[in-house]
């Protein structure tokens, strides 16, 4: 199972990478997306990874989650959410001004 | 008064001028005024305790975990220079207020000044070093802001840059040594340090410490090879120069090595390096004021050689050598600050201060001349005034010191040297100005100057004439209170007396009186000898050199890695963090797989997370056509969502799944306005890069999940889960540390969004985008916006929604939900709803702008922090009861509730507020003229 989320997380990573090298803005913020999840991902494993035991206390429960990565992650999650929406805004301004999508904001020749 | 008070009058002095100015001009000066002679009021009342050898002290704790405190303290030394920088800051704010020209912005410049003087107050009344260093570098900072006041002169703003960069630069040294000596001494506190000489001196650290501790007061008192930010910054303006270098800022260096005397004197290493680079700064700067033609520019090397004289009395350390510093400063302080401010009236009356223009003015001011002669001849170490005392004193100390450490003929034989060229220079300011024939082309015709600029010269000069003819009467007590301070212990004998027979000390003074006659009388060879060499000696060149050389530098580098593309800068970004990320595993002998027990693979998480995977490579294989790409990145995300199911977080995974909801939203509401695909740009060679670089990133980061995950670790978390039900009231673990444990973060994280939505407001205001009119295959949209069947669901919809964003919140505390679910749950209800009825109808129907929600959002959260205030707990600590309603039964009720809907109203206003904008830009493109179908109702489109 580790070994699973090994990959999901490079393969998440990869994807981040390459398209945020793109030379226009929308695979720009579609690399930011694939980013924040491997991140997010990364952050959540540094807790571990537990199957059926989340941090809700009850009685006779058998063990629990570590809850400190993901009071993390949640928090990271919006804060992700709000910096793609932030992203976005200034693609469009940057197309309003400069007319094109190109990140540089310029059409190469 | 405390002493923290008196430090922080200044401060708050500053505040008064720009309010005073309104009244007038005078009313500025008079309220700068006031702060500064009050604190003074409160230091003398202090004084018969500090005389008697008393420490007056306050303590405040600031951060005592980390040693930094703000405590103070006055003892004989911080007596005496507090003294000196409150009564010689009266006297300039008294000579400012007629310096100044009407045009000039009295408070402002009174605002600099205070700001200035309760920093040096601040440096002299601390007790703590850290605090120290703060006061330190504020004094580096207000310098700047007085010497560049002139800030339409080239020559003002590269003085304080250069005085910043050196002092500051000084100043980062010291902050340095002084932790070291902190961690030697076992604290930063002054009390302690002083007492710690054997500890400090028999660490190994010792040198280090005091080397970087040295640069920083020897960048701060102009010495050599430090010294040529001092006559460059002679651009300020009058008052400034007079108060900054003559008595206070220069000082704050010859201050700190007083301060530190008993702990780091006594070494050979302090001598020398003390005692030495005062005697070069000594006769390099005696030297070198000989040949200025610039009234201030003589004077500031004149005070630059003094400060040498300080520094090398200080360096022999003997005790009487360093009573003879701490008179010396005081004589300096006072003649130093007169001749300034003499400067600054002839400088006022002629409209220049060029002495080969500036000559014969003993006909217009003779009043300001006497005043002049008898500053410059204390200068000079005329009998009967204070500066003949102490020059004494110190010609006395290098005899000594020479004679009892063999150190042969050249320590006596250098000072009666620049005792010559003091005298020499003197004589030059007297007779250049005042004699030597007629002015030469002023612009004016000089006369005396307003009454009230005369009276802190005169104030200074019978201060010279009193200290000198009845030192014992005046000065003696407070000498004697600040050398103990400095040695810490018995004074030597010591007496003030103007004639102590025939000594080594008196000849010596004879020598220099005449042989600076001498020099003066024949100095045609020496200026011209001068003239010829003179470019040797310039260090500002060298300074100037090495500075454009750092910016050629970190120019060329810059132009290098940026060619103004953007994509090529984020790939060296990412190639540099997997350089440092690669670097991190190198020559590491731990083995990649660690020992926890490795989880079962099951076949339903196998086809997940190949499914995964394989939508990532399909988003990035067909990332062009924009949909798909979005399509699957939607599914990753959803993908992503079941992960944290799966390993036991279902908060992240109601989160995510809403997150999801709404991000796709606005990339769909992006794609529209943007085009449909992204044509090819990249080379092969350079997608190839791209790929191998991504390839090696992920590759990475699959590594460290890897060697994480099969680690064993400890965790704090034992703390939460124990503390959650009987600390915080709730069952809900990572609810609990959000809203409670750690409720500080989260106030920070809404903050963040909020800002993040606001931001994004403004970003879109006004902002027109011209959406396209067919889709990527070339269909025109669909003219009816708003489906009836999707609106209709939509309106049915919206309460089940707002039901469940209700059932969320509030069993949030005890079972998977919260303020950041149920906020993100209630604005994809609300999303939905603008989906399918259109923004400005559902614009319409929500009382408040979405703004308004995240402001009530922060405030519902700040307030359920600060209401802990009111009970005495501290910021955002919670509370919970358990309650009995009929028919409802008991439930708990906690405080983290109002908190949590802090939360909750600023996701859904964030959220709401960039969707809503987002959409507006589509509001705005449909309502082009068009031809609508008739049939349409009247709140749809619009």
């Amino acid at each position: 199972m580790e070994l699973l989320l090994a990959l999901i997380v490079g393969a998440l990573t990869a994807a981040g990478v390459y398209l945020t090298l793109r030379a226009r803005t929308f695979p720009l913020v579609l690399g930011l997306a694939f980013l924040s999840y491997a991140v997010n991902l990364f952050l959540f494993a540094m807790g571990r990874l537990t199957v059926g035991q989340p941090p809700l206390i009850a009685a006779g429960a058998a063990g629990y989650a570590d809850p400190v990565p993901q009071a993390l992650v949640l928090t990271a999650i919006v804060i992700s959410f709000a910096m793609t929406a932030f992203v976005i805004a200034l693609a469009l301004k940057a197309r309003a001004e400069m007319g094109n999508d190109h990140v540089d904001g310029r059409h190469r020749p | 008064m405390s002493p923290a008070l008196i430090a922080a009058l200044p401060f708050i002095g500053a505040l008064l001028p720009g309010l005073a100015q309104r009244l007038g001009r005078g009313w500025a000066a008079l309220a700068a005024g006031a702060a500064t002679a009050l604190a003074l009021a409160g230091l003398f009342f202090h004084a018969p305790a500090v005389l008697h050898g008393e420490v007056i002290s306050a303590r405040i704790d600031w951060m005592p975990t980390l040693g930094l405190n703000a405590n103070f303290r006055i003892d004989g030394l911080g007596m005496l220079f507090a003294g000196l920088i409150l009564g010689i800051g009266l006297l300039i704010i008294l000579y400012a207020r007629f310096y100044l020209s009407t045009k000039e912005s009295m408070g402002r410049f009174l605002t600099y000044l205070m700001l200035f003087q309760g920093a040096m107050t601040g440096i002299v009344l601390s007790d703590n070093i850290l605090l120290l260093l703060v006061f330190w570098e504020l004094t580096s900072l207000s310098s700047f802001l007085l010497i560049g006041w002139w800030r339409h002169l080239p020559a003002g703003r590269q003085g304080a840059r250069m005085a910043l960069v050196v002092t500051g630069g000084g100043g980062l040294a010291m902050i340095a040594g002084m932790l070291i000596l902190g961690r030697i001494a076992g604290s930063y506190d002054l009390s302690v340090i002083l007492t710690q000489k054997e500890a400090i001196q028999a660490s190994p650290w010792y040198l280090t410490a005091l080397v970087l501790i040295l640069l920083g007061a020897f960048t701060k008192s102009a010495q050599f090879p430090f010294h040529f930010w001092l006559p460059n910054a002679m651009a300020a303006p009058t008052p400034a120069s007079a108060y900054l270098h003559s008595a206070t800022m220069v000082k704050a260096g010859i201050f700190l090595l007083a301060r530190l005397f008993p702990a780091l004197s006594g070494t050979p290493e302090w001598a020398w390096l003390v005692g030495g680079t005062g005697f070069v700064t000594l006769l390099l700067g005696a030297f070198i004021s000989l040949f200025q033609h610039d009234l201030k520019g003589l004077l500031a090397y004149s005070t630059i050689s003094h400060l040498g004289l300080i520094a090398l009395l200080f360096g022999i350390g003997t005790p009487l050598a360093a009573v003879a510093g701490v008179f010396h400063i005081i004589n300096h302080a006072i003649f130093k600050a007169s001749l300034f401010m003499a400067a600054g009236v002839i400088d006022h009356e002629c409209g220049t201060r060029d002495m080969r223009r500036v000559n014969g003015l003993w006909k217009y001011m003779p009043y300001t001349g006497v005043l002049a002669m008898v500053a410059s001849a204390a200068m000079a170490g005329v009998p009967l005034l204070n500066g003949f005392l102490s020059k004494e004193m110190f010609f006395a100390e290098a005899f000594g010191a020479a004679t009892q450490l063999h150190l042969g003929w050249w320590l006596p034989a250098g000072v009666t040297l620049a005792g010559v060229f003091a005298v020499a220079y003197s004589l030059r300011f007297i007779h250049d100005v005042f004699f030597n024939g007629e002015p030469v082309g002023l612009s004016k015709t000089p006369h005396e100057p307003p009454r009230w600029m005369k009276v802190p010269i005169e104030a200074l000069v019978v201060l010279c004439l009193l200290v000198g003819v009845f030192p014992a009467q005046t000065v003696e007590p407070i000498l004697a209170a600040a050398s103990a301070a400095v040695l810490q212990g018995p004074l030597p004998d010591h007496d003030l007396a103007i004639w102590h027979g025939f000594s080594p000390a008196l000849g010596m003074s004879v020598i220099a009186l005449m042989g600076g006659g001498l020099v003066y009388l024949g100095r045609k060879p020496v200026f011209a000898f001068y003239d010829r060499h003179a470019g040797r000696l310039e260090a500002k060149a060298i300074y100037n050199a090495l500075l454009e050389g750092l910016f050629g530098m970190a120019g060329a580098l810059t132009r290098r890695l940026d060619t103004g593309s953007l994509q090529r800068l984020l790939a060296v970004v990412m190639l540099s963090a997997l350089v440092l990320g690669a670097a991190g595993f190198v020559g590491g002998s731990a083995p990649l797989t660690g020992s926890r027990p490795l989880l079962p693979v099951d076949g339903v998480s196998l086809l997940a997370a190949l499914g995964l995977v394989a939508a990532t490579a399909g988003a990035v294989i067909w990332h062009r056509q924009r949909l798909v790409a979005l399509i699957l990145v939607g599914s990753v995300g959803l993908l992503v969502a079941l992960t944290f199911v799966k390993f036991s977080a279902p908060d992240l995974a109601l989160t995510q799944l809403a997150v999801e909801m709404v991000t796709v939203v606005l990339l769909l509401l992006a794609l529209y306005f943007l085009p449909q695909h992204s044509p090819p740009e990249s080379t092969p060679p350079q997608r190839g890069a791209h790929l191998a670089l991504a390839v090696a990133a992920g590759g990475g980061a699959a590594t460290l999940t890897w060697a994480v995950l099969t680690r064993p670790y400890d965790s704090i978390a034992g703390y939460f889960l124990a503390n959650s039900v009987p600390g915080g009231g709730g069952a809900n673990v990572v609810n609990v540390i959000l809203v409670d444990f750690r409720g500080y973060d989260t106030l920070g994280e809404i903050s963040v969004l909020a800002l993040a939505g606001l931001g994004i407001y403004a970003l879109l205001e006004r902002l027109r985008l011209d959406g396209p009119e067919h889709d990527a295959e070339g269909r025109p949209w669909d003219t009816d916006i708003h489906p009836v069947i999707v609106a209709a669901l939509g309106r049915l919809v919206l309460p089940l929604a707002l039901l469940v964003s209700a059932f969320m919140f509030l069993r949030g505390h005890n079972l998977p939900g919260g303020g950041f679910i149920a906020g993100l749950v209630t604005a994809a209800a609300l999303v939905v709803q603008y989906l399918a009825n259109g923004v400005a109808w559902s614009q319409e129907r929500l009382p408040w702008e979405m703004p308004f929600f995240v402001g009530l959002g922060l405030l519902a959260a700040a307030v359920a922090g600060l209401g802990s205030l009111l009970f005495g707990y501290p910021f955002l600590t919670s509370t919970f009861g358990h309650f009995r309603w009929p028919l409802i039964g008991e439930f708990e009720l906690a405080s983290a509730m109002v908190f949590d809907l802090g939360v909750y109203l600023v996701v859904v206003g964030a959220s709401l507020s960039i969707l809503v904008r987002l959409g507006l830009l589509h509001r705005l493109e449909r309502r082009a003229p068009r031809v609508r179908p008739e049939t349409k109702t009247a709140g749809e489109g619009r």
